[in-house]
């Protein structure tokens, strides 16, 4: 019995390292100063990050990054509420027809959106392609599965059509019912999906790279661009991006161990546990025989 | 009775920037795919003349090879990897499997560009490993070369394994301990619950999550683009050279090769799907 648990920590142990092992890597190469014929790096130093942090091209990136998540995000909470909220409420017989739609950009990968979106938008009525906006539109469908699952999910959690229906009875309007009872309730349960579209939308590179290149550079393009520069500062830009995707899941992590005291399964492989959920059932239905 | 009626009308008005944005980013795009690849390179005949060129060309049906062994091969390494840690996981206290699964939570997001540079960084030519083994004299890396066919299976498995761990772990919750007890009661060996009722139990969830990486590694176009750039011939390399490069511009040819991609995709879902649905029947 004993010698099995060895087994198990030692398994556990190499996966640990294996996965670890670039992240040490690359943290330690970027504080170190010279480093080329020792296990360790000889000295520290901070001045790749402080180079770094003075190339303003990085702050650039930084700021149109955040611009489109910002615009994204912001456009498909406005968006993505009142929609689902009319449709699970006045148009049940649809319901089914916006999961398929919102669900149906998770099959999509990227490099295969990019194809349809450069040949509708860079002739024609509308030429958006390299120009922001036509990232903008892109990236409010990458999120969509995730802002819908968020947004449904706490919809139903709080029992919206219920409370619109007692709303209504004391006499309120229904944008009154949906701005005062349903809108403040539910602000705080989007927060995680909305945190988890943050999150993909910073390591989104095929679509920027692909519908809008060097002409709207975002951090990520900029990091590619960087690819052939000093090895010390593409880590300082690896562990400073790293960083900022840590806080991010670091938050929904906590808000979601917060929220349900179950294992942790966040992240965008949370959409993935739809799927799971089938075994689940089939196994307390095996469970209920015994 | 109006008073309704103009209602839903107002409240379907509310509906309209959803359906735009569907219509215009999301359904627009594929159905100009699918039409695309169905004309000549003059933009104007109407024709299936792309999707024979991919089947006469060496060159093309070397690319849609290339992903599909990269993504079968990572996928099956990283499931065999999963089925093994999941199960260890399972070994310790409930705090410790929630630290692991956080570990591969976060390793989870490490992908795509900046997972490239950490390995170019790490294992590339003049990589951090690469000139320490070589002036410790271990010959094991003098013939690894990180921008080949090696290098990409290598960063790939990486970027698969905390996936496919973190798909596979629930599952295992569903093998109860009653079951191995009353396998063992029953004169059942270990090996005989595995084979008989563990591996069966965990088998929907395996396929799934397989197809899952499947599709992953298929569509998987940021983490190759840094490490081989256009050097070595994948099937997403190859659509986005068609679709987006100053030198090969062919745009009708990169959605016929879109939509091979796509139909793979839904193919290994389809699968997925009737794998699931025929061990589930077994099952009753």
């Amino acid at each position: 019995m004993k010698s099995s648990m060895t087994f198990h920590k030692v398994i556990i142990g190499l996966l640990v390292i294996y996965l670890i092992i670039p992240l040490i890597g690359t943290l330690l190469f970027s504080i170190a100063g010279k480093w080329d014929h020792t296990i360790l790096p000889e000295n520290y130093t901070m001045k790749w990050y402080m180079e770094l942090f003075q190339d303003e091209r990085f702050y650039d990136a930084f700021k149109r990054t955040l611009f489109l998540i910002m615009m994204t995000v912001g456009l498909s909470v406005v968006i993505m509420l009142p929609t689902i909220f009319i449709i699970s409420v006045y148009f049940s017989k649809w319901e089914r027809l916006l999961q398929a739609t919102a669900m149906l950009p998770y099959g999509i990968p990227p490099i295969v959106g990019a194809v349809g979106l450069i040949k509708l938008y860079s002739d024609g009525p509308i030429q958006i392609a390299g120009t922001p906006w036509i990232l903008v539109g892109a990236y409010f469908i990458t999120i969509l599965p995730f802002m819908y699952q968020g947004i449904r999910n706490s919809l139903r959690t709080l029992n919206a059509v219920q409370l619109v229906d007692a709303a209504e009875l004391l006499g309120a309007t229904k944008f009154q019912a949906f701005r005062t009872v349903v809108f403040p309730n539910i602000i705080s349960g989007i927060l995680v999906s909305t945190l988890l579209s943050v999150a993909l939308l910073f390591s989104e590179f095929a679509m920027a790279n692909l519908l809008v290149g060097g002409r709207f550079e975002t951090l990520q393009i900029y990091m590619a661009d960087k690819l052939n520069s000093s090895g010390h500062l593409t880590s300082a830009i690896v562990i400073t991006y790293y960083s900022m995707i840590l806080l991010l899941t670091g938050t929904v992590l906590k808000l979601t161990f917060k929220k349900d005291k179950g294992p942790i399964m966040s992240n965008k492989k949370r959409i993935l546990s739809i799927f799971k959920k089938q075994y689940r059932q089939k196994n307390t239905a095996l469970e209920g025989e015994n | 009775m109006r008073k309704i009626k103009k209602q839903k009308i107002y409240l379907l008005a509310l509906l309209l920037p959803f359906i735009l944005f569907v219509i215009g980013f999301e359904i627009g795009p594929l159905v100009a795919m699918i039409k695309n690849s169905l004309y000549a390179d003059d933009g104007i005949t109407f024709s299936i003349d792309q999707y024979l060129t991919i089947f006469k060309s060496k060159f093309y049906l070397q690319a849609v090879k290339n992903s599909f062994i990269i993504a079968i091969f990572s996928a099956v390494v990283s499931v065999i990897v999963a089925v093994i840690v999941a199960y260890s996981f399972t070994k310790f206290s409930q705090k410790i499997q929630n630290r692991l699964l956080m570990i591969a939570n976060m390793t989870s997001n490490f992908e795509g560009i900046p997972l490239s540079f950490s390995y170019i960084i790490l294992l590339g030519n003049n990589g951090l490993f690469t000139l320490l083994f070589g002036k410790i004299g271990w010959d094991l890396f003098a013939d690894f070369n990180l921008y080949s066919w090696t290098g990409l299976i290598l960063v790939y498995v990486y970027f698969q394994i905390p996936l496919a761990v973190m798909l596979i772990y629930p599952s295992y919750q569903g093998v109860k301990k009653q079951w191995k007890e009353a396998s063992s009661l029953l004169g059942g060996s270990k090996f005989s619950f595995w084979l008989r009722i563990g591996i069966p139990v965990l088998l929907p969830s395996i396929v799934g999550t397989f197809s899952i990486l499947f599709a992953n590694a298929m569509g998987a176009y940021a983490t190759a683009y840094a490490l081989v750039g256009s050097n070595y011939n994948l099937l997403s390399l190859q659509i986005a050279s068609l679709v987006a490069s100053d030198v090969t511009l062919k745009p009708q040819l990169g959605s016929a090769l879109g939509v091979l991609l796509a139909s793979t995709m839904i193919g290994a879902m389809w699968f997925n799907e009737r794998m699931m649905r025929r061990i589930r029947r077994d099952l009753r």
